[in-house]
């Protein structure tokens, strides 16, 4: 019984550790993302001729952005699927 | 890895490599297979593509050929303000071969693996984008090309004045290298990871997906695949242009 509340100690923090990482995450993305598309719908408005030039650069930040949330995601996903935490318990105990 | 029945066990099987040795000389068979795999049906297109090309109306597979070279093209004119031969095949090279890697998501998950159980091999893992050693292969490559060619064009001395004397003047410079190798390393890092958790993630929503009833997949999955779709070829060309613009600052020279 000690084990099993060790692993569900373990496992009850990750699980919190995955929500903070994904929720700040999406947070950070929808923000810039909003941003992002506002400054080019903005644009887009004054020059119309400038839209192409102005969407291939809009992707290309967009990219930048999504950048470290999809690291987090990686991560958390790794933590839920294969958590290395765990895995240490689980080597000393068992 | 303990053996979890169910879906646990399911996903876990689906995110195991086929790999020989352990520790640091661990290698991924799967995802060598695979990016070698790919890598020589590009060079073979791209060949065959050459040897037939004709000045007249021009068939699918030039056209194809083509649009990417052109693509391409544009995007080295655009953001590389240096002279070098090397870049443009390098931008080519990078952007076709990370988006065939993307593009294996695409094909159903149990697909290829299930061939590969009947052939012997318990695991596979066919994206190699998914593969860690896989996206830091090519990120650290770029990493060396950057390397190679600050020295090559600033000299060994204004590498080293780069490195020391900016953004702060001379008088900082313990400050200044500490600054400037965190933003050097932050490159492949940052290159090698964004390409790897799109993608992995990408992967892992579709074997979640998997787990669901079948009369459910369909519905979850098709808009699913039809967003994966942008995110492949975004991420493939986010590197390109990324490499690109590396590699433009390597070769300024002030």
């Amino acid at each position: 019984m000690e084990l099993a509340s060790l692993i569900a100690n373990v496992q009850g923090f990750t699980v919190i550790a995955v929500g903070i990482i994904l929720g700040l995450g999406a947070i950070g993305t929808a923000i810039g993302f909003g941003l992002l598309g506002g400054k080019f719908l903005e644009g887009a408005a004054r020059q119309p001729e400038l839209v192409p030039m102005l969407q291939v650069k809009m992707f290309i930040i967009a990219g930048l952005l999504d950048a470290v949330t999809m690291i987090g995601v990686g991560l958390a996903l790794m933590l839920t699927f294969a958590n290395p935490f765990l895995s240490a318990v689980q080597s000393v105990a068992g | 890895m303990s053996t979890e029945g169910g879906a646990t066990g399911y996903i876990v099987h689906h995110l195991t490599p086929l790999s020989v040795g352990e520790g640091f000389w661990t290698l991924h068979l799967d995802t060598l297979f695979f990016s070698a795999f790919l890598g020589g049906l590009f060079i073979l297109f791209f060949k065959t593509v050459a040897e037939r090309a004709t000045s007249g109306v021009p068939g699918l597979a030039q056209n194809i050929a083509e649009t990417l070279v052109e693509f391409v093209d544009t995007q080295v004119k655009d953001s590389f303000h240096g002279r070098s031969p090397l870049i443009a095949p390098l931008s080519l090279t990078i952007f076709c071969w990370v988006f065939m890697w993307n593009a294996m998501d695409m094909l159903p998950v149990d697909l290829l693996p299930m061939i590969g159980s009947l052939m012997g091999m318990e695991y596979m893992r066919v994206v190699p984008s998914t593969d860690l050693n896989g996206t830091f292969a090519l990120s650290i490559s770029v990493f060396f090309l950057i390397f190679f060619y600050s020295i090559k064009v600033k000299g060994l001395m204004g590498f080293a004045k780069e490195m020391t004397c900016t953004p702060f003047g001379p008088k900082m410079m313990p400050f200044n290298l500490l600054l400037k190798t965190v933003e050097e390393l932050a490159k492949p890092i940052s290159l090698g990871l964004r390409l790897f958790g799109n993608l992995y993630a990408g992967e892992l929503v579709f074997i979640l997906i998997a787990l669901l009833p079948p009369i459910v997949q369909p519905l979850l999955g098709f808009p699913w695949a039809v967003f994966h779709i942008l995110v492949i070829t975004l991420q493939a060309f986010i590197f390109m242009v990324l490499t690109i613009v590396y590699l433009s600052l390597a070769h300024e020279d002030h």
